[in-house]
């Protein structure tokens, strides 16, 4: 291994000291045992980049493409005969064309950079997951992030019109354009949007922007049965109304909220409603006033509507600080990020508290009620190996649950290590074998953040 | 406290990180990097290894521990409420503990410093008295003039630019040990005066307890209380840090406060939550809490007990701006006060800073430890100061004050630096 050689060729040198490598042996996932790479590289240009790869290639050392590490399935967690490849100083805005509504950039820039630029000439980019003030817009695109406006603006993919991607063995490929409208030839740029860092590493991104919404406005409703909540939901979408937010919290997430942030939530709460519309004002205002009748012919305890963005911010603070709230409880916070069809929510919701009680474990539960995307949050201890084993069986249950609902393991977390046992089961053999193959083919070595998505 | 170490800490302390990264946006150190090593999920996991025997507490470990600015952000950004101000103590004290045995002459000038200047208070008042005559025949600047500076070591000409004017008289001559309001007293509250607050802003000391004054406040200062050991335990010396919260404790025993206040945000954080220096249920433990369960910093305490607005009518003066101290704001969430309290006087314009929620680099004595890495910190805060167009700053911690000031007099724009305190008191006056 020439190491020497390669850095040479760098502009930044590579991190070599076992403090350093400590430092990258982790991502933001719970119970995963940290593993030290070989070494860190921070390319600084796609050349840089796509010369790392080759490096790679030659010398059979596996690549684990890496922006700030917040990842929730583990998808980043180094393995044996490693390197770890961060974008971080990959962090330039290219170009900014609000005349095409696109922004051109470089992987590692936060997703925030680009909420900000977009914001400051009246547009907007909508996607926003909960680590957005960190993350970075390679990671986001590789992971196909969510976030709170799913159901209205949908996810990630719906706004990477194109990028340059680094395939195995250094070669650069560009697809996509600024074209609204695309049919040449196969769209294969889909494949590699949520492919976890298995099938190359981006090293610039477009993406699309939209026109930012005039006005917002805020409602909170409260709910002795989540049963109530979700037939809030259904009946709101049956309007038809497309709200951007549509969260909730269950009654061990509101119990908790109450215990550390005291925003007044009543105790004996079942279930809690954060809506936002947002839109023209006049339109917004009309929303708002229906969605409030639906939300008490549907039964809920009370239901407010923010004057103000004063009020509005009190308002989203109950769910703002749900998973603050929870993480407090106990020293280890597995979060789980299961999907349903949103007509099944309620009852997904249901399973979960049966199987907490069955299996002896906590589990608080919030998420995106509008696109069906729960959030099942373990308050555990991984020092504790019997409950852990116990928390892994209810886990197990979860998961099979929300097949069976006709629901998906990973909404917006990806599956990385944590869930890749589950990913057979969950997408069926043939699509298995399928995603297997496309693997082989375009890293037939096995040098792309191996050991993740397939087990 | 100071036989805790990262082995016998309390383990669910190091586990109740869950490394999410909330941290990294709002640190500093890594903001500057893009390193993770210098952010605090990364130091945690430096921590975490050698708890469990995975790294040994290596030079490496001990500089990156002293990188840390110690300004507390990751607290107010992270979700799962990780205690990473014990956790930095911890590990600078052990790591200190390591590392002196191979440097004698480092820990000589840190005995020096820490051990003995700062935990006496009269000599410091001895040395401020010198550094003021010295200050005062102009032989500074003659001595600056020669150029006989150069002749020092690049970090102690570095010390040299910064040394502070010395303000005489110090704290103890300007007020009484009683002092009542010209009203009936409404309360009764204690004052500290800190070591450097003592010696080198000894008006802003009298200021507050004008302020106090004013507000109904019957003072009681003790004299010959000194440093409360702050600046000991934020650079891993918890024995020294130890024996000055004793000392400080006794000076205000048998009084009966409502409050004891503190204008320093550095030594109110650290005062808050004294007894963590001490073993649990010990006879020290149980005087340290109810001496910190007393102390208010003075914004708060003031619009906890409903301060007077100075009665002025609505001009613009001057514009001014307000940089939060970290302790203040991270250390201790007092953030709205300190602007309601500015917002009051009428005659001025207040107006935001950007970023005023960052670190400026001063960060106890980092900025002497660490001048590089300070001085793009401040250089990054006094950007954003110039960009207010204020002529006037605001903020409420000597460290800051001494820091920036030190710096902004390379630039061309002149600020005018003050304590938000001595800014009310002066518009108390104004009105009166």
């Amino acid at each position: 291994m020439d190491l020497i050689a390669l850095q040479k060729s760098l502009r930044e040198p590579l991190l070599l000291g076992i403090e350093d490598l400590l430092a990258y042996s982790y991502d933001g996932t719970a119970g995963i045992e940290p593993q030290k790479p070989l070494f860190v590289a921070f390319p600084t240009s796609a050349e840089e980049l796509s010369l790392l790869l080759e490096w790679a290639q030659t010398y059979r050392v596996a690549v684990i493409p890496r922006g700030s590490g917040t990842g929730l399935s583990g998808g980043t967690v180094p393995i044996a005969n490693s390197f770890v490849l961060c974008s971080s100083k990959m962090n330039r805005i290219l170009e900014f064309d609000p005349e095409n509504l696109t922004i051109l950039v470089e992987p590692g820039v936060t997703t925030v950079e680009i909420a900000q630029k977009a914001e400051s000439v009246g547009l907007f980019y909508p996607p926003d997951p909960g680590s957005m003030k960190i993350s970075t817009i390679g990671g986001n695109v590789a992971n196909n992030s969510g976030g709170l406006r799913g159901l209205k603006y949908g996810v990630t993919k719906d706004y990477v019109m194109g990028f340059e991607i680094v395939l195995a063995g250094g070669n650069r490929v560009w697809f996509g354009n600024k074209c609204v409208k695309d049919v040449a030839g196969y769209s294969i740029k889909d494949f590699f949007v949520g492919s976890e860092g298995t099938l190359g590493v981006f090293s610039k991104i477009l993406l699309r922007l939209v026109p930012k919404p005039k006005s917002k406005k805020t409602l909170l409703a409260v709910y002795s049965s989540m049963e109530q909540a979700a037939k809030t939901v259904s009946q709101i979408v049956a309007y038809p109304i497309l709200p951007c937010t549509l969260e909730f919290l269950d009654r061990t997430t509101i119990q908790c909220v109450e215990a550390y942030a005291k925003v007044g939530l009543p105790q004996n709460a079942e279930a809690v409603l954060l809506m936002e519309t947002d839109g023209h004002p006049a339109v917004v205002a009309e929303e708002a006033q229906i969605m409030e009748e639906i939300a008490r012919k549907s039964g809920a305890v009370s239901v407010t509507i923010a004057k103000d963005e004063q009020e509005a911010l009190r308002l989203a603070s109950a769910r703002r600080s749900a998973f603050a709230s929870l993480a407090r409880v106990a020293p280890t916070t597995i979060l789980e990020d299961i999907t349903v069809p949103r007509s099944r929510l309620a009852e997904m919701v249901a399973v979960i508290q049966k199987v907490a009680v069955d299996y002896q474990v906590r589990i608080g539960t919030f998420g995106h009620m509008g696109d069906g995307n729960l959030h099942p949050t373990f308050l555990t201890n991984e020092k504790n190996h019997e409950e852990m084993k116990r928390v892994e069986k209810a886990m197990e249950v979860i998961f099979e649950q929300a097949i069976a609902l006709g629901g998906t393991i990973t909404g917006e977390h990806g599956v990385g290590t944590a869930k890749k046992a589950f990913l057979e089961k969950g997408v069926g053999t043939g699509a298995y074998g399928m995603m297997k193959s496309l693997k082989n083919l375009w890293d037939p070595q096995n040098i792309l953040n191996p050991g993740k998505i397939f087990s | 406290m100071s036989t805790k170490t990262l082995h016998t800490l309390d383990f669910s302390i190091l586990q109740q990180c869950m490394h999410c990264g909330m941290c990294l946006p709002t640190c500093p150190t890594y903001q500057e990097t893009k390193l993770e090593m210098h952010s605090p999920r990364g130091r945690i996991a430096l921590m975490r290894a050698i708890a469990e025997d995975r790294l040994e507490l290596t030079e490496t470990f001990h500089e990156e521990m002293n990188y840390c600015l110690g300004c507390l952000a990751c607290e107010t950004a992270c979700p799962a409420g990780v205690d990473y101000n014990q956790l930095l103590e911890v590990s600078r004290f052990e790591a200190e503990k390591k590392v002196a045995t191979k440097k004698p002459f480092r820990s000589l000038i840190r005995k020096g410093l820490l051990g003995v200047l700062f935990s006496r208070q009269w000599l410091l008042r001895l040395v401020g008295r010198g550094l003021w005559i010295y200050q005062k025949l102009k032989l500074q600047e003659m001595v600056r003039k020669s150029g006989v500076l150069n002749l020092l070591p690049k970090l102690l000409k570095e010390w040299e630019k910064k040394t502070p004017t010395v303000q005489v008289p110090f704290s103890c001559d300007r007020m009484a040990v009683l002092e009542k309001p010209k009203t009936p007293s409404r309360y009764k509250v204690g004052m500290l005066t800190g070591c450097v607050q003592d010696i080198l802003f000894a008006d802003v000391n009298r200021d507050t307890v004008d302020v106090l004054l004013h507000n109904g406040c019957e003072v009681y200062t003790p004299p010959t209380q000194g440093c409360c050991g702050s600046l000991q335990i934020h650079n891993g010396e918890a024995k020294w840090s130890e024996y000055l919260a004793s000392r400080l404790i006794q000076e205000f025993e048998n009084q009966s406060l409502d409050a004891i206040i503190t204008n320093s945000a550095g030594c109110g954080s650290h005062l808050k939550n004294l007894h963590s220096l001490f073993e649990k249920e010990s006879e020290s433990y149980v005087k340290a809490k109810a001496f910190s369960s007393k102390v208010k910093d003075i914004h708060e305490w003031l619009v906890e007990i409903g301060y007077k607005e100075p009665d002025l009518s609505k001009e613009n003066q001057t514009k001014f701006t307000y940089h939060d101290a970290c302790h203040l704001c991270h250390g201790q969430k007092i953030t709205q006060q300190p602007r309601e309290l500015l917002k009051s006087i009428q005659d001025h314009e207040y107006c935001e800073l950007k970023d005023s929620q960052v670190c400026c680099g001063s960060a106890g004595i980092y900025n002497l430890i660490q001048p590089e890495t300070a001085g793009i910190m401040g250089a990054h805060k006094l950007e954003n100061i110039f960009k207010t167009g204020a002529q006037v700053v605001v903020t409420s911690n000597p460290g800051c004050m001494m820091h920036l000031k030190s710096l902004s007099q390379e630039s061309q724009v002149k600020l005018e630096w003050k304590h938000s305190v001595s800014m009310l008191a002066e518009a108390y006056r104004r009105s009166s």
